[in-house]
């Protein structure tokens, strides 16, 4: 599904590089975790997957189902199957959410070639799909993340996904400014979408997340690369002990 | 003060191009106007009032050549269901308009009652624009008065079902059009006043609405397409006890286009609201000049003007509050803002609040920013294009002002013909 290569990032406008080669391998049906302390890098490597402005490929790759997504606009990448759940998801004020959700679920089916979904097709699956994530008629008649709570703005991501229907999912830090209830929610609402031709890469600080979203590998990542992988046990170990020890014995 | 001799010389040159009717119950308010205008001097652009605008093209005897558009010859409130009166190259055409009779408004044409020698026009002709005049001088609605030989005279006595639609159409492209319209509004009556379509070259629109008790006045208007139009209109109303005023103006494109409006609420607890939208591609100069003065306990009033501008276009927006001593209760709002589509576009704005009264709430804002990127992104990542992206953000950036439009079905005609705009546009 998602395959990167000693994939090495710097920002524009400054000549830092963040992400120093970084490989992972995401195969379809699978739900793979990446933790690590602040600034290691795990935001810019989502960004850098969904084509946000700003940051400059030096090396490496990433290919998204065989096609090489690095020099993609945004837009294609998510008519390719890429959806980033935003750590922030962003207001846009004068915006409606019905308006938006149609445009981008439409938009998506025209750049495949694919015929537009009608205006009760649409109504359908986006009242069906609301009501599962508890979102109301009113949070789908508001502009984009307007005065939504926290919570409501990450089951907005989640209901984008639902209606995108995405291959590839990359959640960044979803659970963060959640309380226990909601990311039940949110996660119930990502399980939901789990299925053998869907895989995701959940990016997150906390253990919790993962007893509700359960990962089939754990990446920890440290200084722009992936230092360990193993299984959902990794988790647990950072949960109890932090990074020091992880990160002591493999640099 | 006297007059600098360039602007002597500048207003003599167009009243020597003008010829002055002497005729009928208007008279006498066309000499006073006239008289006024030689007093005042027609603008030039060392006036503080046009210190963003430059007023030579409108001012000037000669006319710049502005190209038919077929496809503005058409109004965008065609589809709707109105009494139509037509005007084309600022002249009456019968064939084209709706017959001029509902029960409970009369309309009249300037040019056929104008050789009367009694008309009920007679206390309103140039009435409130000479009201108008102070403390700044509008020297074009002078001209206007003075020299303005079309108009629609209209009576409004209840309530009127459809929206009167005044369809100004162009077929030369060099002709100067002026004109002139009252709407006298009895108590508790109301109306919808359209206006649409290119007028002609160049034009100079005056409309003195006096709004009695109860009475409310729909009025909106969508000016012409047309690149090279230049035009400068007046809205003189005033407002009684309890009555409304509601106007938008949608702008695209025109060289030049400097829309005033003088609002004087001088009745308790009255309604004003002035606001527009209006986007502009290059050489595309668009002013907003509004001045709302409240007299009045309880008053209301709000102005929003939202500008889209691209290529270097030039936005101006100049908006005074002015709260007498004694208009306790004021409720006064102002917003002006811009979306800069490039580097190269201005917005030149001016928001005055002048309040002499203790007790009321009066607030103004005004801002020029660019598209968002962060939303930008946020669209883009979703699979939304980036042009697409930018209309969406563009069209809500206008919706503040657009639904200023309380009617659903003439903003959605509105909106669409923006999107239109932006289709092409982007």
């Amino acid at each position: 599904m998602l395959e990167i290569k000693n994939l090495k990032v710097s920002l524009e406008e400054e000549d830092k590089q963040i992400l120093n080669g970084v490989d992972l391998t995401v195969n379809a049906g699978k739900v793979h975790a990446i933790m690590g302390p602040n600034g290691s890098g795990k935001s810019t490597l989502s960004y850098v997957l969904s084509g946000r402005d700003g940051y400059e490929v030096t090396d490496g790759s990433a290919h998204l189902l065989g096609e090489d997504i690095l020099d993609m606009e945004p837009e294609e990448r998510a008519a390719a199957g890429l959806f980033l759940a935003f750590q922030y998801p962003v207001e846009i004020p004068g915006v409606g959410n019905m308006t938006f959700l149609r445009t981008a679920v439409n938009g998506q089916r025209k750049a495949r070639g694919q015929e537009e979904m009608s205006a009760a097709d649409f109504l359908k699956q986006v009242r069906a799909k609301a009501k599962s994530l508890k979102i109301d008629a009113d949070m789908l008649k508001r502009p984009v993340n307007v005065g939504f709570s926290g919570g409501e703005k990450k089951r907005n991501e989640i209901l984008q996904m639902a209606m995108l229907e995405p291959k590839m999912c990359i959640l960044d830090e979803t659970d963060s400014g959640l309380d226990v209830d909601a990311m039940k929610l949110v996660a119930e609402g990502v399980n939901a979408l789990r299925d053998e031709g869907r895989a995701f890469l959940v990016i997150t600080h906390y253990q919790r997340l993962l007893d509700h979203i359960k990962p089939d590998l754990v990446h920890i990542m440290a200084d722009g690369r992936i230092v360990k992988t193993g299984g959902p046990e990794l988790a647990l170990e950072v949960e109890n002990n932090g990074y020091a020890d992880i990160l002591a014995e493999v640099m | 003060m006297a007059l600098a001799q360039t602007k002597i010389t500048a207003t003599q040159e167009r009243l020597n191009a003008l010829r002055l009717s002497q005729s009928g119950w208007s008279a006498s308010a066309r000499a006073d106007a006239h008289g006024r205008v030689i007093a005042m001097g027609l603008p030039v652009r060392r006036d503080e009032y046009w210190k963003y605008t430059r007023p030579d093209e409108l001012t000037s005897p000669n006319v710049i050549n502005a190209e038919v558009s077929a496809e503005d010859n058409t109004s965008i409130f065609g589809s709707l269901d109105c009494l139509s009166i037509v005007f084309e190259d600022g002249i009456f055409n019968a064939e084209k308009s709706d017959k001029l009779e509902d029960a409970e408004i009369t309309l009249e044409l300037l040019s056929e009652v104008n050789d009367l020698d009694i008309h009920w026009a007679t206390g309103l002709y140039g009435v409130l624009e000479t009201k108008g005049q102070a403390p700044v001088d509008r020297p074009l609605a002078a001209l206007n008065t003075a020299f303005a030989r079309e108009g629609l005279l209209m009576h409004v006595k209840g309530t009127v079902a459809k929206p009167i639609s005044l369809i100004y159409l162009q077929n030369s492209d060099n002709d100067d059009v002026m004109l002139h319209h009252i709407i006298k509004m009895d108590k508790g009556a109301s109306v919808t006043i359209l206006e649409s379509g290119p007028v002609g070259a160049r034009c100079n629109i005056v409309m003195e609405a006096e709004i009695e008790d109860g009475a409310s006045l729909n009025h909106v208007r969508a000016q012409g397409r047309n690149h090279e139009r230049r035009a400068a209109t007046h809205l003189f109303a005033r407002l009684n006890k309890k009555s409304q005023l509601k106007s938008f103006t949608l702008t695209m494109n025109g060289a030049l286009t400097r829309n005033e409006a003088f609002i004087e609420i001088c009745g308790d607890d009255s309604v004003a609201h002035i606001a527009g939208a209006s986007v502009g591609d290059g050489a595309f100069h668009h002013d907003d000049t509004v001045f709302i003065i409240h007299d009045a306990l309880r008053g209301e009033s709000r102005q929003v003007f939202k500008k889209v501008l691209r290529n270097g276009a030039t936005g101006v927006f100049q908006g005074k509050i002015l709260v007498k001593p004694d208009a306790q209760k004021t409720d006064g709002y102002q917003i002006s803002q811009s979306l800069l589509l490039d580097d190269d576009s201005q917005f030149l704005a001016k928001p005055e609040l002048e309040i002499y009264a203790d007790d009321v709430v009066c607030s103004h804002g005004s801002t020029s920013g660019a598209i968002d990127e962060e939303a930008i992104f946020y669209l883009n990542s979703r699979g939304i294009p980036k042009v697409e992206a930018t209309n969406l953000l563009t069209l809500a950036f206008l919706a503040e002002a657009l639904s200023e439009v309380e009617d659903e079905d003439i903003a959605e005609v509105m909106e669409r013909r923006l999107e239109d705009w932006l289709t092409r546009r982007l």
